[in-house]
C-alpha cells in the first residue's frame, strides 16, 4: 500500500477542479497549472526511486483488497510512462502559454488540459479493466472539448467525426468489457492474468482478446486510423501536439499491457494479428507521409508510422523486442511534441501549411531551423539520437522472433519517413526567403519549451545507458506477470 | 430470459447501427445513443438475471445476485449521458457554423 500512487491522477483533477473558479484569471490559471503538471512529475520520479528500491508499488483504494476493490499499480512501465508525460505535457503547456490565445485561456483550456493528463495518468496506473474505461472517458472527454475549443469550421467538422468514432469504440470497449466479464468473472487485471493462465485461454478469450485488440487501436490508431490524420489536424498547435504526443500512446499502453499480462498464452494468433496490423500501419503511414505536401498531414501520418513501429516490436514477443517498444514509446511521447510543436510554428509564421508556398526559414529563424533538423533526424532513428535504440532492438526483436518481413518493413518506412521530414526541412528550410521583414513573428517565447524537447531527444539517446537499469525492470514486470500478480496480492 | 434479452439488444444494436449510417447528423446521435442502451443491457445480463438474493450482509439466503454489474452500468450511463450531451450540443454548433446537419455536405477540404 502506498497512497503516492494516486497523486498522479489526484493532483491534476484536483488543481483543475480549483481552476474553474478563476476562470478569469489567465495568470493564476497559469501557475497553478505549472505547480499542479511539476508536482505529478516530482511524484512520478519519486516513485520510480520507490519501485527501483522495492518493487511494484500498489494502492488498493479504500482498504478493499484486491480483487474486490479497485486496484491501482504502479510498475515501472507506468512510471516511466508517468514521468514522460508529465514533463512533455509541462512543456506544451509552456508552449501554449504564448500560443493558445486570450479567448481559449477563458473558456477553461487550462482546467480541460488537466482533466486531460488526469485521464492519461490514470490509464497508466489503474489495475482494473472497468477503471481503464473510466480513465479512459475522462481522458476523452476532456479531449472532444479541446479539439472542438474555438469553434471553428474546421475544427468542428473535424470534432464531430473525432467524437463519433471515439464513442461507438467506446461501446465497443464495454462490450468486451462485459464478455471478459462473463467468461472470467474479475475485471481485476491481475486477477483476470492468474484465471486466464489457470483456465487456458481457450477460443472464446482470444476472441474477447482480439475485441480489445480493435477497441484499443481504434484509440491508438494501429490499422483503424482513418480517424486520424483529420482530427490532429484541425486544433491548435499546442493541442495537437499534446495529443499527437500522448493520446494514441494511450491505446498503445492498453494493447501493451492487456498483450503482456492477461492475453500472452496464444501469441502465435494474437500477436501475429498485431504484426500484421503494425506492418500495414507502418506502410500506409508512410506512403501518406511521403504523399503529402501539407507539413499538418505529413505529421499526423508520421504519427501513425510510430505506433506501428512500437507495435511491431510487442509482436515479436520477446525481452529485446519490447526493450525496445518501451525505449521507442517514450522516444515517440517527447518527439511528436517536439516535432508537432515545431511544425505548428513554422505554420503560424509562414501563415500556411502548404510546403509549395514556404521557404527559406532558416534565415530569419536559425534555432527553429536546426531544431527541427535535429528533431527530423531523431524521428528517423538516426544515431546518436533518441529514435535510434529503440529502432535497432525493435528490429533485432522481430528478427529474433522470425517475422523478417515486420522488420524490413520497420526499416523501409524509416527512410520513408526520413525522405518525408527532409522535405519539409529542405523546402521550409532551406531556399529564398519569402518573408518579409514586417511580417516576422516573434519566436522567442516559445523556443525555450522546443530546446527542452530538443536537449531530451539528444539527451534519450546519449544517455540511453543511463535509463536501462529501469528500462530492464520495466521489461522484467512485462515478460513476468506473476511479479504484477504477487505486488497486487500482497503476496511478494 | 437471457435468451429474449439477448435478441432484444441484438435488435438495439442493428437500430443502431442503421440510425448512425445516415447522414443526418440528429440520426447519427440517436443512434449511437440506442447503442448504448443495448452495450447497458448486454452488461446486465452478463452477470446473469437474478439468481438469488440480494447481496447484503445478514440476509438468509442460499446464492446472491451479482451486483457488479448494476455498479458498472451506473457508471457507464452517467458517461453516456455527458458525451451525448456534448455530442449534441456540438452538433448545434456545427450546423450553425457549417449551415447543415447533413454529413454527406460535411466533406471535402474548405475550411482547410
Amino acid at each position: 500500500m502506498n497512497n503516492l500512487v494516486i497523486m498522479p491522477i489526484l493532483i491534476p483533477l484536483i488543481t483543475g477542479l480549483l481552476m474553474v473558479a478563476f476562470r478569469r484569471k489567465a495568470v493564476v490559471q497559469r501557475f497553478l497549472s505549472v505547480v499542479a503538471l511539476g508536482a505529478t512529475g516530482a511524484v512520478s520520479l519519486v516513485l520510480m526511486v520507490q519501485i527501483k528500491d522495492s518493487g511494484i508499488q500498489t494502492l488498493q483504494l479504500g482498504g478493499w483488497e484486491a480483487p474486490f476493490g479497485v486496484s491501482m499499480v504502479a510498475d515501472m512501465f507506468s512510471g516511466m510512462l508517468l514521468l514522460t508525460t508529465s514533463i512533455v505535457s509541462l512543456l506544451c503547456l509552456v508552449f501554449a502559454f504564448y500560443s493558445i490565445g486570450k479567448e481559449r485561456e477563458a473558456h477553461y483550456f487550462y482546467p480541460l488540459y488537466l482533466f486531460l493528463i488526469t485521464g492519461v495518468n490514470g490509464s497508466f496506473l489503474t489495475g482494473d479493466m472497468f477503471n481503464l474505461f473510466v480513465c479512459f472517458e475522462v481522458m476523452l472527454i476532456s479531449s472532444y472539448v479541446l479539439i472542438s475549443l474555438g469553434g471553428t469550421g474546421i475544427q468542428l467538422r473535424e470534432s464531430i467525426k473525432y467524437v463519433l468514432i471515439n464513442i461507438l469504440s467506446s461501446f465497443l470497449f464495454l462490450v468486451a468489457i462485459a464478455y471478459l466479464y462473463a467468461a472470467t468473472g474479475t475485471l481485476n487485471m491481475a486477477h483476470l492474468s492468474e484465471r486466464v493462465a489457470e483456465a487456458g485461454q481457450n477460443g472464446i478469450l482470444t476472441a474477447i482478446a482480439i475485441l480489445f485488440l480493435i477497441v484499443f487501436s481504434l484509440k491508438a490508431g494501429l490499422f483503424l486510423f482513418f480517424w486520424l490524420p483529420g482530427s490532429y489536424s484541425a486544433p491548435p498547435t499546442a493541442i495537437a501536439a499534446i495529443f499527437a504526443a500522448l493520446l494514441t500512446k494511450v491505446g498503445i499502453y492498453s494493447i501493451i499491457r492487456i498483450f503482456t499480462l492477461i492475453f500472452y498464452h496464444e501469441p502465435h494468433i494474437t500477436h501475429l494479428i498485431i504484426g500484421i496490423m503494425a506492418a500495414v500501419t507502418m506502410l500506409l503511414g508512410a506512403i501518406g507521409a511521403v504523399a503529402y505536401w501539407d507539413i499538418k498531414k505529413i505529421l499526423t501520418y508520421n504519427v501513425i508510422v510510430g505506433v506501428g513501429l512500437i507495435m511491431a516490436g510487442l509482436a515479436s514477443n520477446s525481452t529485446v523486442g519490447l526493450t525496445g517498444s518501451m525505449y521507442y514509446l517514450i522516444h515517440d511521447i517527447i518527439i511528436k511534441a517536439l516535432i508537432f510543436l515545431i511544425g505548428g510554428t513554422v505554420i503560424t509564421l509562414a501563415g500556411t501549411s502548404k510546403l509549395k508556398y514556404i521557404s527559406g526559414l532558416i534565415q530569419t529563424y536559425p534555432f527553429l531551423g536546426w531544431m527541427f533538423f535535429i528533431a527530423a533526424l531523431s524521428l528517423a532513428g538516426i544515431p546518436p539520437l533518441s529514435g535510434f535504440i529503440g529502432k535497432v532492438f525493435i528490429t533485432e526483436g522481430t528478427f529474433e522472433a522470425g517475422f523478417l518481413w515486420l522488420g524490413a518493413i520497420g526499416l523501409i518506412t524509416s527512410l520513408m519517413v526520413l525522405y518525408s521530414v527532409m522535405k519539409i526541412f529542405l523546402n521550409g528550410f532551406w531556399g529564398d526567403s519569402y518573408l518579409d521583414e514586417e511580417k516576422k513573428g516573434e519566436v522567442k517565447g516559445i523556443l525555450f519549451p522546443l530546446a527542452i524537447l530538443t536537449l531530451l531527444t539528444i539527451g534519450l539517446g546519449v544517455g540511453a545507458e543511463g535509463i536501462y537499469s529501469y528500462a530492464e525492470l520495466a521489461i522484467e514486470s512485462l515478460m513476468n506477470p506473476l511479479l504484477y500478480i504477487e505486488a497486487v496480492f500482497g503476496r511478494g | 430470459m437471457e435468451t429474449i434479452m439477448s435478441i432484444l439488444i441484438g435488435v438495439l444494436f442493428a437500430i443502431g447501427t442503421y440510425l448512425v449510417l445516415t447522414k443526418s447528423l440528429l440520426r447519427i446521435i440517436l443512434g449511437t445513443s440506442v447503442i448504448s442502451h443495448g452495450v447497458n443491457l448486454l452488461i446486465l445480463i452478463m452477470g446473469g438475471v437474478k439468481t438469488g438474493g440480494p447481496p447484503l450482509l445478514g440476509l438468509d439466503a442460499l446464492s446472491f445476485t451479482d451486483a457488479l454489474p448494476q455498479a458498472l452500468i451506473l457508471t457507464a450511463i452517467v458517461i453516456s449521458f455527458a458525451t451525448t450531451a456534448l455530442f449534441l450540443v456540438l452538433s448545434y454548433r456545427a450546423y450553425k457554423v457549417l449551415g447543415t446537419d447533413d454529413t454527406e455536405q460535411m466533406r471535402g477540404n474548405e475550411n482547410e
